[in-house]
């Protein structure tokens, strides 16, 4: 878990084999940027997240974005003026793509802010404390597991009213479990190392147990299945807006685009073959970094 | 003996998740806002209306009570009445169930006759151009969402190459009642119907296409991983050793044991596999419990919904009892430690 690292990089290249004064930080950075795939994951990420937050200096046309209608430019193919032409009302689908992307990342941000604290909390407690409350907590992340958290979602969109609200919490209910076993399997085997029972010995508190000595330990396998997720989290948002179960018009959405676009297929592709392209370079990016971060951590086991 | 612990052990545990399941649902549909009978009957409906749907559905009994019944209804598989298609959900649900079943059957098997060959191809060659190729088609696989690869298949295929229907699971006209097992390819050939076979055949080659696409993507990175490592064995190399040929080699000595972790991946998959298909029989307007499904969701149908969760999580929960039980047939090391995970 610990960063110890194995391969060759900077400070490890002196003929003595003594490392020189590199800093953890420097020394990660250089394996990073030593793997093409992580990189790439990077970049796009980068852009994805540049494009949410810069969205209305980027996208051409801003004022598209909401319940504009301009019948004269309606099904227009993409050109200069609209690189991915334009949908059934006339609005260029560039910047709605751009726009989409902010809703895409605000959902992520909000269902993995409300769901890895839960599921991380749950975890460490489980895997540090055993007896009963293990038990009690871990045969609920079962239960739990053993539904397919899009049907879930459907359900809790069902029940309540579809919406941004309602999907963020239809998501995040189901969302903790995977944290909690990740969690759970690091912290039934760190427990018993040394530095934690000299901190028991020392008299410290449960609690500093818990978030000083055993968390920033579970930090390198948080991040890296935090990343994956994202992936994740824009999948099942688009699933569940494609079904009209989502984020609902004239919000821009890119399920709901792929959606109401694929009314209008073939010959008008653009509207549902281009956004869908969207929504898989972002999973495609979170992804990439993700695989490149499980790389750089050596967390084998985190998917 | 030792098998029969095994299975009676996994046997018990998915019955606690099954009744886990049922509370959770139970929940979702009774402790949300809103009351179902008002919501049934719409804002149009008088007090009295509202009474009397609740009297029936038994809304105004205590919520223990109400519980106790809704499993009671349950273990005599009743999942009540569907308020959308005014009939009994068993019914609906068995009718559409089966077109859902031949649909994730025919994507599992696409998923190990394409994923195990591709992934013993890209091990045998490893850091070659065919294990690239193989991993990057299947990082493509695991990204791509399946509605939208479900749109790409109709387009290819149904639109621009015109070869394949894209829609249902028969041609208009064609009448044929699937009795035996349900499943229209597998009863078109007991009875002898080869032309209904081929038509079954040809509409669900994309559908299944679309949803096994991040299935297969995994089984190929799992059994490409997994053959490396038992490569690497001893009594793997003591076989190259005494010259036994690499046919031989791969097909008896390492095939065996690489099937587990593909298993595994399937059981932890399959839940994602069955929330897909809920996009892609949408997409292809395959009549199956999953577009019954979002059609009872939109039209806020509480029975229809929660007896689809219900039965969906059954699916689950049953599926992953028999890779269970297969993983330990394969591997009798796993019967010994108890479940896989």
């Amino acid at each position: 878990m610990t960063a110890e690292p194995t391969r060759p990089g900077p400070g490890f290249d002196t003929a003595a084999g003594a490392p020189l004064p590199v800093s953890v930080a420097f020394q990660n950075w250089y394996r990073f940027s030593r793997n093409p795939t992580a990189l790439i994951g990077a970049a796009i990420v980068l852009i994805v997240i540049c494009c949410a937050i810069f969205a209305p200096l980027i996208a051409p046309y801003p004022e598209h974005v909401g319940s504009f209608v301009d019948f004269r430019s309606r099904h227009l193919p993409p050109s200069w003026d609209h690189p991915f032409g334009t949908d059934n009302v006339g609005r260029d689908v560039f910047s709605r793509v751009i726009y989409g992307y902010r809703v895409s990342l605000l959902l992520v941000v909000v269902v993995l802010g409300l769901s890895v604290p839960f599921g991380v909390i749950l975890g460490l407690v489980a895997g540090y404390f055993g007896g009963w409350v293990e038990i009690v907590i871990m045969r609920l992340t079962d239960i739990s597991l053993a539904i397919p958290p899009l049907v879930m979602a459907l359900a809790i969109t069902a029940v309540l009213s579809p919406n941004l609200i309602n999907a963020m919490i239809a998501i995040s209910v189901l969302w903790w479990t995977w944290h909690t076993r990740l969690i759970y399997s690091i912290t039934r085997t760190l427990k018993h190392q040394e530095y934690v029972e000299a901190a028991e010995i020392a008299g410290a508190s449960k609690l500093h147990i818990l978030f000083r000595e055993l968390l920033p330990n579970c930090v390198s396998a948080i991040s890296v299945k935090v990343t994956l997720d994202a992936g994740f989290v824009i999948l099942i948002g688009a699933s569940l807006s494609f079904l009209g179960l989502g984020v609902q018009p004239p919000t821009p959405d890119l399920g709901t685009m792929v959606s109401t676009g694929a009314d209008y297929l073939p010959e008008r592709w653009w509207q549902s073959v281009l956004p869908g392209t969207a929504i898989l370079f972002a999973i495609l990016g979170f992804n990439l970094l993700g695989d490149g971060l499980r790389d750089l951590f050596d967390v084998e086991d985190v998917r | 003996m030792e098998f029969v612990n095994f299975l009676a052990r996994r046997l018990l545990w998915s019955v606690i998740v099954l009744a886990g399941l049922s509370v959770v649902i139970f929940i979702i549909a009774r402790v949300v806002p809103g009351d179902p009978a008002r919501i049934a009957l719409g804002p149009l409906a008088t007090a009295e209306q509202v009474a009397e749907l609740q009297e029936e559905m038994g809304l105004d009994r205590p919520i223990p009570e109400q519980y106790l019944r809704y499993v009671g209804g349950l273990l005599q598989g009743d999942l009540g009445r569907s308020l959308l298609t005014g009939r009994s959900v068993n019914e609906d649900i068995g009718e559409t169930f089966f077109a859902t079943l031949e649909l994730v059957l025919a994507t599992i098997f696409l998923a190990f006759v394409i994923g195990i060959p591709a992934g013993v191809f890209a091990a045998r060659n490893k850091d070659g151009w065919a294990d690239n190729t193989s991993r990057i088609i299947s990082l493509l696989g695991v990204v791509t969402p399946s509605f939208f690869l479900a749109i790409l298949l109709q387009l290819l295929a149904g639109y621009v190459l015109e070869i394949l229907p894209v829609t249902g699971r028969l041609p208009a006209g064609m009448q044929f009642d699937a009795t035996i097992t349900g499943l229209l390819t597998v009863d078109s050939l007991l009875t002898g119907r080869f032309d209904v076979f081929i038509e079954a055949l040809r509409h669900l080659l994309l559908p299944a296409a679309a949803l096994s696409a991040a299935t297969i993507g995994q089984i190929t990175r799992v059994t490409r991983s997994s053959m490396i490592d038992i490569s690497r064995q001893d009594y793997v190399e003591a076989a190259r050793a005494f010259g036994i040929p690499d046919s031989v080699r791969i097909f008896k000595y390492m095939l065996r044991p690489s099937f587990v972790p593909p298993l595994t991946i399937l059981g932890l998959e399959f839940a994602s596999l069955i929330g897909n298909a809920f996009v892609v029989e949408m997409v292809f307007a395959w009549p199956g419990m999953a577009s019954y499904g979002v059609r009872t969701i939109l039209q806020k149908d509480f029975n229809a919904v929660m007896g689809v969760v219900m039965v969906s999580g059954l699916f689950f929960v049953f599926a992953n009892l028999i890779i269970d039980v297969l993983v330990g047939y394969v591997d009798p090391r796993i019967r010994i430690k108890g479940s896989r995970a």
